[in-house]
């Protein structure tokens, strides 16, 4: 590992979310919805020269057994119109909002995007998604499903559109010669027909200042990552462990070639949670008490239900294991992405750890669900980050904080430096785009020989 | 008039309503699409003393011919962007519903509602002709008829997951674990015929409860609309009386649906254009259509104001004394030019309050609001 250049460790900060990562018992936890949330955050992540700013998205309320889910933060706001007005609050940070491929249109889509673009002096991101399972289609007019291979079909050919219409303006379509009464130069007509769409449009903005967005994918089926290697600048995952986010980060980039792409045009950004203390058993002890806090009594038993498929209130969270046996209930929360395991073996295995160490179900319930990753003194998370990305499992985070507004003010005041000290971090923007802080390209400046990638 | 206050806005469209007006040396044309353009105009307009700005929009770009601007930023986006760098002045974007999600379209409003703590409007409108259908193409062309029908339904389904969080839906109650009380989240459950939404709103209700609702009414069918469903609406006229008679029709509608005609404001159109003396005005404007060529340079039908910050608020005045309006829209022809001379209307300065406020309309309680105050639910 010698050898390898030194890699620079990329950062983003995600808004704390609407599920249980998020803390809102603590007397500090502040509003989740007032925009000046949101400024503080992002705000806090420009002041430590972070790459950008992340929005997940979610388009139904969660549902669980039938009712709309209480127990986590619910509520969030537009993507566009908290990212358009984040970028008056900020100069240098990268804004990037999650957005659904399947319950909006490309062309919207590009104009909205390409506006966000514009107005933030060339600081856009879309992380694509593709969920639409019926349940979030009840909120709009093309409702109903798509099946999973569908779905990638359609955000590969949604992208196709978009950036054919971001790219429609020729770079030096801007004129603006007054003495002669050319604005603009003449504004070629796009047209698209495939399985998807058929579309013909004129698109009403020139290419932005980092040409257009930058593009985020975070789904994880063997569709998903060939979308992202055929498409996405950067990837957003949960494969966060170090050896596990190795076998990823090998796979994805493994993929590029095929699409004459080298593995630095592709940037891998797992998620990632962290707790700071002054020494490592601080650390431990604080994040036990964060534990203890998003996995409360109602939500160890929810997250029972989820396996169980069926109402368990009658148990108690701090006594065994249920002894009946699961249902087989896909339906019991809506709006949340299912992991498709056998409900069965996955209890039967619960009741022999908590059986064996013998805890309760609350406590099995906080074994068994993501713990944080980064628990430590600033020191040793910084080296830890670096680790990972050193040893490509990753070229940087997206870290969780677990308090909305400040969850992020102490890693930028003790991790930063840390960073910046082992020489793994920027100690000032150099450049002003988003694409600058993630050394990508210009979009047109990479080969384009992209054809017979359409859809048939 | 009924009112205490003239409402008094302005619509900024690109450069100018003037097509030409790019081309004056203060246009800042080059500047058109960035956010620093629009915080400066915006934050002028507030300075200048004005109660909204509107913003139009198109998914149409504007037809080529020599001299005018092209390309256009969103319209929400643009007010989004403004929102921390103003604190008084409304903030009322167009967004066009026919082939937009209402769905999306209700927390976009509500987002900027929040991010300008309570100041947010929104103006509806529709999108004519086979050439924004196309850009989309999930549907034809549709007619005036069609169109505000379905702009009638978006904005019930808008108006519903507005209110679909009741405002003390958030609870985070520790002893049960619970973040919102579910019983003050609504399904809105709205079936029509151009779609069907189920709810609630991803977003918590926003400041005022309600954002305000704009529509224009210049023909039948979105008079209709504006009657039943508008906050303000908007019209243009050739002439004051022209603009009485509207008016008088417009209150008459709306007391005919059951509403009343004092809650509403009818605000006209009115084209300026100033400089320091009325010639220099004059002068400027046939520069500007000089540059023009066959273009669409002058309006003669539309109420137009060519002079000073002076002669501009004497004619603001005989509005207000002929009961023309409630209020007016003034549509600069050169952006620039008469956003520098705004502020010798003298306006009081605006001070931080809601949009609603300004109007003298209470906030409402959410029409799914189960218990009132002081009574056990
Ligand atoms: C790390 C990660 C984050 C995601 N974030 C969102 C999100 O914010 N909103 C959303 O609708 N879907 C989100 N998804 C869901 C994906 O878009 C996709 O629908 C899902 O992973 C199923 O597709 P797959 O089978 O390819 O993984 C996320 C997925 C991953 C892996």
């Amino acid at each position: 590992m010698t050898d390898k250049p030194h890699k620079p460790v990329h950062l983003a900060a995600h808004f704390p979310g609407v599920n249980n990562t998020t803390v809102w018992s603590d007397p500090a936890s502040g509003s989740q919805i007032d925009f000046a949330s949101f400024a503080h955050l992002a705000r806090t992540a420009e002041r430590g020269l972070f790459d950008f700013f992340f929005l997940a998205e979610g388009l139904r309320l969660r549902e669980h057994l039938g009712r709309i889910h209480d127990l986590d933060v619910v509520g969030r706001p537009d993507t566009f119109t908290v990212l358009n007005a984040l970028a008056g609050v900020t100069g240098k940070l990268g804004l990037a909002g999650t957005i659904n491929s399947t319950y909006n249109e490309p062309f919207e889509l590009a104009e909205q995007f390409a506006s966000l673009d514009h107005l933030s002096g060339g600081r856009a991101a879309w992380n694509v998604v593709t969920s639409s399972d019926a349940f979030t289609g009840e909120n709009f007019r093309r409702g109903g499903y798509l099946e999973h291979g569908q779905r990638y079909r359609r955000a590969a050919e949604t992208v196709e559109v978009t950036r054919a219409l971001w790219d429609s303006w020729a770079a030096d379509s801007l004129v603006v010669d007054r003495q002669a009464g050319i604005f603009a130069r003449e504004v070629p007509e796009t047209r698209h027909r495939g399985a998807q769409f058929d579309i013909a449009a004129r698109f009403v903005l020139p290419p932005s200042p980092q040409g257009h967005p930058v593009l985020l994918q975070a789904g994880d089926s063997d569709d998903g990552r060939e979308f992202g290697a055929a498409t996405a600048d950067a990837i957003f995952t949960g494969h966060g462990t170090l050896e596990d986010g190795q076998r990823f980060y090998t796979d994805v980039k493994g993929r590029l070639a095929k699409y004459g792409r080298s593995p630095d045009e592709l940037k891998i950004f797992p998620a990632a949670t962290f707790v700071l203390g002054e020494t490592e058993a601080e650390a431990q002890e604080r994040a036990r008490h964060i534990r203890l806090q998003q996995v409360g009594p109602q939500t160890a038993i929810a997250f029972l239900e989820q396996v169980w498929g069926r109402d368990l209130s009658g148990y108690d969270p701090d006594g065994p294991l249920p002894d009946v046996e699961p249902a087989d209930n896909p339906d019991i929360t809506r709006g949340r992405v299912r992991h498709a395991k056998d409900p069965r073996a996955v209890a039967e295995a619960w009741r022999a750890r908590a059986e064996a160490e013998r805890l309760s179900i609350r406590e099995l319930i906080i074994e068994v669900t993501a713990r944080q990753q980064f628990v430590g003194t600033p020191a040793l998370i910084a080296e830890q980050i670096d680790t990972y990305v050193q040893s490509d499992a990753a070229d940087g985070f997206i870290l969780v904080p677990h308090l909305t507004p400040h969850g992020l003010d102490e890693f930028v005041d003790r991790v930063v430096p840390e960073l910046q000290e082992r020489g793994s971090f920027r100690t000032e923007y150099t450049g002003t785009t988003l694409r600058d802080h993630l050394g990508l390209r210009h979009p047109h400046h990479r080969s384009t020989a992209r054809e017979g990638a359409k859809a048939s | 008039m009924t009112r205490p206050d003239f409402f008094l806005a302005v619509e900024l469209a690109g450069t100018g309503a003037h097509p030409a007006s790019w081309r004056r040396d203060d246009s800042r044309a080059e500047d058109l699409f960035t956010g620093r353009y629009w915080v400066d105009a915006i934050v002028a307009a507030e300075n200048a003393g004005l109660d909204a700005v509107f913003l139009p929009d198109s998914f149409g770009v504007q037809p080529s011919g020599p001299g005018a601007t092209r390309g256009r930023l969103d319209a929400v986006s643009i007010a989004a962007r403004v929102a921390a760098a103003t604190h008084g002045i409304g903030l009322v974007p167009q967004a066009p519903v026919t082939h937009t999600e209402p769905f999306h379209l209700a927390k976009a409003i509500q987002s900027l509602d929040f991010a300008t703590l309570g100041r947010a409007g929104w103006e509806v409108t529709v999108s004519e002709g086979a050439e924004q259908a196309r850009a989309f193409g999930r549907k034809r062309a549709q007619d005036a008829a069609a169109l505000w029908h379905e702009a009638d339904e978006a904005i019930e389904v808008v108006t519903r997951l507005w209110d679909s969080w009741e405002d003390d839906a958030e609870i985070r109650d520790l002893p049960t674990g619970r973040f919102v009380d579910r019983d003050k989240l609504h399904y809105i459950d709205f079936a029509g015929d151009n779609f069907a939404v189920k709810g609630p709103s991803i977003t918590p209700r926003s400041p005022q409860g309600q954002s305000i609702v704009a529509v224009r009414a210049d023909g039948v069918e979105d008079a209709d609309v504006a009657a039943r469903r508008a906050d303000l609406i908007r019209i243009s006229a050739g002439d004051l009386d022209a603009a009485r008679a509207r008016r008088t029709e417009l209150r008459a509608a709306l007391a005919a649906t059951g509403r009343d005609p004092d809650a509403v404001h009818v605000l006209l159109d009115l084209d300026i254009h100033l400089a320091d003396s009325v010639d220099a005005a004059a002068d400027e404007l046939r520069t500007l259509d000089s540059w023009a060529d066959s273009l669409v340079a002058s309006a003669p039908s539309l109420l137009r104001h060519i002079g000073t910050a002076g002669t501009l608020r004497a004619a603001l005045e005989a509005v207000a004394t002929a009961e023309a309006a409630d209020g007016v829209v003034l549509r600069p022809l050169a952006i620039p030019a008469a956003l520098r001379r705004l502020s010798f209307l003298e306006r009081k300065s605006l001070s931080p309050g809601t949009l609603r406020t300004r109007l003298g309309l209470p906030r409402p309680a959410s029409r799914y609001a189960t218990s009132t105050e002081g009574t056990p639910s």
